[in-house]
């Protein structure tokens, strides 16, 4: 690989959060407070037909009547949902006809993350749509994929062209009424990422989005929908950056995938919304609803990288329906400081023969708690299913934890289920080996929890790849001592 | 090249140097021999710094610098190389990255660039020819799966690429059949230089007789007990260490 | 919330309270209490309602039977009859204490506040039980049996143990559970066992009850400084058996053996919970259950580590693995690690499968037959955890009891 540590170093003048910068653009943003009222003016100023608001609506009388989940391993202040604006979308004088037509502050942020979109059109083929607070700005290599049937739009557009579609997969995995903050994400989304690829077509570029919270005490309420139709193959990759801010910004999106018959989706996912200060100040709450819904031959994966935010409560999710059909989750987490993570999956065996594969890599540090939850169950119907997790976990500090809590269910005496977990302290022997050959202490751990993490890092692609590994490094920066 | 001042060292409050003496010079082979428990990996381990062990007396010069003053990394870029007994696993990172990484570390601290991409790797090809590694081996997390013979033969590998001033091998040989044994001595035969010198910290005389050294020491209780030349080990593989226990014993009561 | 109370007070109506302060205690603490239900997430895979549903009563005594006793084993031996003590063999050595517990002498509570619905029921209202104590380096040559019989038709048999190993003491302990066949029948046991500064327990549980049989047992084992304990759980019938295992290990150099060997068929339903609370550095920790699951029978395991913080170099090490042998069998597992120190060793493993094809066949190629060819995978399967049950005797006893309920030889 093209990278080295010492390309790092260079690209890293200080510790602070890289992406902590705010773009100063003329924002829409709503008055604070969540009511029937808040939904309709969200409705009405993206313009949507009444069966979505009507949808809104019925969330939110469900969301009403649900409490905040307290199971998770991990304590916060709730988030006060009547001081939250529920709609930020940067101001636009018109429709955009092409990039160039972009607010150029919005492209210099663009820049400074590291995705222009014009140098990532013309060099790496990724096609990006950009999504920053609420609104899907910029969306490109749209007419390319409009060649092979392929749709890859922002929700809102998806709303207004494909309504058929959204209406048949919307709320189909992650039913309203699935969570506290599945229901609220239905009531309240102001936007996201839509994806469908037709029968039998392979979809020749990773598709890409990036989120970002922008605005001061907006919450970031995205729904990504992707349907691969049968036969077809798509990746998709997420990347998430947040300035830094001084109060908790909440972050709950809702994700589904739909894999019908031997169809494959691959989705990525680095993350590094701000995690706070080293007092614990600040950070985003990262409250996700992802799974997805596989039919026969379908296969799932789930890779993610998540170094940042000050909360997460995220479980990427399969549901193995069809026989044969395959589920995967790949991940690592980093928590430093006061960060506290709880994550991991579920996969449902409900078809025959299915697989699923978990690789969970925990990394703590400073005061951080990092806690792998998942659920493995064996449906009675699931002949030959087979599971496999391995979930590790590794301590850097004294004063941080690491927790594992799997749920292994078996209905089935055909199923073959098998979980190994470990914890350990990062390898001294290690560490002391690296020095001898002359590389300090700060390189040598991130060479070696590279290494540790390498099983997960090598399902990224290529781009990603070297970001997370920078990312990983960047979080445990000064962690060591 | 290297001076060893009546050195005490010991771990977890275990005294296992009691005043070791030694004076290494470029060009110079040592053997240091001994006894099992008679303190020679902790000599090696000192030198190299490891930092369990407690220095509690004595100095270690190295081109007359305090090399006990230096962080271990900062002991390797000086030029001071450990081949490890047990040469450490570590998963996921690839031996040639490893590699590289430290390179351009010593690099950095001699002010040189980091060595661009191809002539390392004409270096790489040099290098591990001379210790025959396998090509596969080059590319495999660091250690992990190697046999025995293959973690020794990629240390002196490792050692060929860092280009020490001072190699301390440690019980290199242990563990090694006849072939490996061959292959790793030629490689640290090819690599000696008038400019460099080597310590072989070995239990058994074996490897004297491919890496044939100017002095071999005799370690017992922490102490060098004997100092002689090559002929000293092949007395020592003759009459075992029983027999330097019972001269000891003579000298103490006499 | 005012029907579950309901069902809690026509439970506990008909149990007669005991009468110390740490009755009235218990039953204060009662009021503040409810029963588990699928939300309580200890209970997850346990439902009591069939339980707390009946009108149970604590019964008065049957006769003894000679032939619970383990074969040729020489013993102290102790008996309870639903719940109450009725034989009582006073050791000859005057370092040690057999006697009958008063419901004055409990400990629980000065120890850790526990809050465990079961636990309390028997605090409140049990009439006293068994009181077990080592003087200091008293070595006990015998082991200490204790049987326990049980009548079906609604007993409910409350039984109270406390075990006290002082500085250097050493004891064997096993333990049998036996019922009637008919009827249904509830034993609400609850152990504290203090193992102090060098002592050493070993314990060996034999769960044999019948399958109507509801058994709820709660050890509190609290483990001081180099102390060794060990307990192997086997159950080998009874209905509804809940196994919690709380093991506090507040000391350094200890080391904890907890081991559970479950063979189950018909509607039986065994969940073994432990806990091993690491407190202290420099302590290992290690636990082996293994189960075989058939008809519609459904295993649970829940094994939690906790490593607090500073309790530097730890071992721990937890292993569960299940063998499901039938379409309608069940198993839950969920082995869990709650760790906040960083130079510790801890890791688990959990599998659910069944036999390796490729072994059977091996077997069968060599001229074995099916049914045989099982019974020893069977009788291999479940020896990794007897072969922690070092008393000859106790573990032919274990054998027969195997023959009689699977007809296995082993």
């Amino acid at each position: 690989m093209a990278y080295t540590e010492d390309d790092l170093k260079e690209e890293l003048k200080s510790k602070e959060y890289e992406f902590g910068f705010t773009t100063d653009i003329e924002s829409d943003k709503i008055s604070i407070g969540l009511t029937e009222d808040t939904i309709r003016l969200i409705s009405e100023k993206k313009n949507e037909p009444d069966w979505l608001l009507a949808y809104r609506l019925k969330a939110f009388n469900v969301w009403q009547a649900m409490h905040e989940p307290e199971w998770a391993h991990v304590k916060y202040n709730k988030p006060d949902f009547q001081a939250i604006s529920y709609y930020a979308a940067p101001k636009q004088k018109k429709v955009l006809e092409s990039l160039d037509e972009v607010d150029p502050e919005l492209r210099k942020t663009m820049e400074k993350l590291g995705i222009s979109l014009e140098e990532q059109k013309r060099l790496s083929g990724v096609a990006v749509d950009f999504v920053m607070d609420s609104v899907s700005v910029a969306t490109s290599f749209k007419e390319k994929l409009g060649e092979l049937g392929i749709i890859f739009c922002s929700f809102g557009e998806a709303v207004q062209n494909h309504p058929d579609l959204i209406k048949k997969y919307m709320g189909s995995v992650v039913p309203m009424t699935d969570n506290f903050y599945a229901a609220l994400n239905s009531a309240v989304f102001t936007d996201g990422s839509f994806c469908y690829i037709p029968k039998g077509v392979r979809c020749p570029m990773e598709l890409s989005t990036y989120f970002r919270i922008n605005e001061s005490g907006t919450g970031q309420f995205e729904r990504t929908l992707v349907v691969a139709d049968k036969g077809s193959y798509c990746s998709y990759l997420e990347g998430c950056t947040a300035p830094q801010r001084d109060e908790n910004q909440l972050h709950a999106a809702v994700v589904e995938l739909i894999a019908l018959d031997d169809a494959e989706i691959k989705y990525s996912t680095v993350q590094n919304w701000y995690p706070g200060d080293d007092k614990g100040i600040g950070g985003v709450f990262n409250f996700v609803t992802k799974r997805g819904l596989c039919e026969k031959n379908a296969k799932i994966s789930w890779t993610q990288v998540e170094t940042g935010s000050a909360v997460t409560w995220k479980y990427p999710s399969c549901i193995l329906k069809g026989d044969n059909s395959i589920g995967e989750f790949y991940s690592v987490a980093v928590t430093n400081n006061f960060q506290q993570a709880d994550t991991g999956t579920k996969m449902l065996h409900i078809g025959k023969n299915t697989r699923s594969t978990i690789i969970s890599k925990g990394i703590s540090a400073g005061k951080s708690q990092n806690s792998y939850r998942g659920l493995v169950k064996i449906g009675k119907n699931a002949q030959n299913a087979r599971n496999f997790s391995q979930c590790d976990s590794l301590l850097m500090s004294d004063r941080c934890g690491a927790h594992t809590f799997p749920y292994i269910e078996c209905d089935n005496p055909t199923a073959k289920v098998e979980h190994e977990a470990t914890t350990s302290k990062i390898g001294e022997d290690q560490i002391f080996y690296c020095l001898q050959r002359g590389i300090d202490e700060e390189k040598a751990i991130g060479l070696i929890v590279n290494g540790y993490a390498k099983e997960v890092l090598n399902k990224l692609p290529m781009e990603f790849a070297v970001e997370a590994q920078k990312l990983l490094e960047i979080s445990l920066e000064g962690s060591v001592g | 090249m290297l001076r060893i001042n009546d050195l005490h060292a010991s771990i977890e409050g275990k005294k296992i140097l009691n005043g070791i003496t030694l004076e290494v010079n470029a060009g110079e082979i040592h053997a240091i021999m001994g006894p099992n428990g008679s303190g020679k990996s902790t000599l090696a381990s000192v030198i190299a710094g490891k930092e369990e062990y407690e220095i509690e007396s004595g100095e270690i010069l190295f081109n007359n610098e305090e090399l006990t003053e230096l962080k271990p990394e900062e002991r390797a870029r000086e030029g001071v190389f450990l081949a490890f007994q047990y040469p450490v696993e570590i998963p996921g990172v690839s031996n040639i990255n490893f590699l590289r990484t430290a390179l351009n570390e010593k690099r950095a601290h001699q002010g040189l660039d980091p060595m661009a991409a191809k002539e390392f790797l004409a270096l790489v090809k040099e290098k591990a020819a001379l210790v025959q590694l396998d090509d596969k081996l080059k590319n495999r997390s660091v250690n992990e799966g190697f046999s025995g013979g293959e973690k020794k033969r990629n240390e002196i590998f490792q050692m060929a690429m860092l280009n020490p001033k001072l190699a301390v091998l440690d019980e290199t040989d242990s563990g090694l059949d006849i072939d490996a044994l061959r292959i790793v001595a030629h490689g640290v035969n090819t690599l000696k230089s008038a400019e460099n010198a080597t310590i072989v910290v070995t239990h058994y005389q074996r490897l004297l007789d491919y890496i044939v050294p100017d002095f071999v020491h005799v370690l017992y209780n922490g102490k060098i007990v004997k100092t002689g030349s090559k002929e000293l080990a092949l007395e020592l593989e003759e009459k075992g260490y029983d027999w330097i226990k019972q001269e000891l014993g003579e000298e103490i009561q006499a | 919330m005012g029907e579950a109370l309901t069902k809690k007070n026509r439970f506990l109506s008909s149990l007669t309270e005991g009468n110390s302060t740490h009755s009235y205690a218990a039953l204060k603490e009662l009021e503040h209490l409810d029963f588990p239900n699928r939300k309580t997430e200890d209970w997850r895979y346990t439902r009591v309602a069939p339980l707390i549903n009946k009108l149970l009563r604590q019964s008065a005594v049957r006769p003894e039977t000679e032939n619970f006793y383990i074969p040729q084993l020489q013993s102290h031996k102790i008996v309870f009859s639903n719940g109450n003590l009725i034989k009582n063999e006073v050791a000859d050595n005057n370092r040690i204490t057999i006697k009958k517990l008063e419901t004055s002498d409990l400990l629980l509570n000065s120890q850790a506040s526990i809050d465990e619905i079961f636990t309390t029921i028997n605090t409140a209202y049990t009439h006293g039980g068994i009181y077990i104590h080592l003087d200091k380096n008293t070595i006990l040559e015998k082991p200490i049996e204790i049987i326990h019989l049980i009548d079906g038709q609604n007993t409910f048999a409350q039984i109270r143990k406390l075990i006290v190993l002082e500085q250097g003491a050493e004891a064997q302990i096993v333990e049998g559970y036996y019922s009637s066949e008919t009827g249904l029948s509830f034993t609400n046991a609850v152990s504290e066992i203090i193992v102090k500064d060098n002592a050493k327990l070993h314990l060996d549980k034999i769960q044999f009850e019948s399958e109507e049989h509801w058994h709820i047992n709660s050890e509190y084992v609290y483990q001081e400084s180099n102390s060794n304990f060990t307990i192997n759980t086997i159950t080998l019938n009874g209905g509804t058996v809940r196994n919690g295992l709380n093991i506090s290990v507040d000391g350094n150099n200890c080391e904890t053996n907890l081991n559970g060997l479950y063979l189950l068929k018909g509607k039986q339903h065994v969940d073994n919970h432990t806990k091993v609370d690491h407190k202290q550095p420099h302590c290992t920790s290690s636990e082996l259950y293994k189960g075989m699951i058939d008809d519609q029978a459904t295993g649970v395991f829940n094994g939690k580590v906790f490593v607090r913080e500073d309790a530097q170099k730890i071992e721990a090490f937890q292993q569960n693995s299940n063998i499901l042998l039938s379409e309608n069998a069940s198993m839950n597992a969920k082995p869990e690690l709650e760790i906040y120190a960083d130079d510790v060793k801890c890791s688990h493993g959990s599998t659910t499968g069944q036999f390796d094809d490729e072994a059977l066949f091996y077997l069968k190629s060599r001229g074995i037959s099916e049914k045989n060819a099982h019974a020893l995978m069977a009788a291999g399967f479940a020896e990794d955890v007897l072969v922690n049950v070092t008393n000859e005797f106790i573990k032919l006893h274990i054998n027969k009891l195997l023959k009689e309920r699977f007809n296995w030889e082993l």
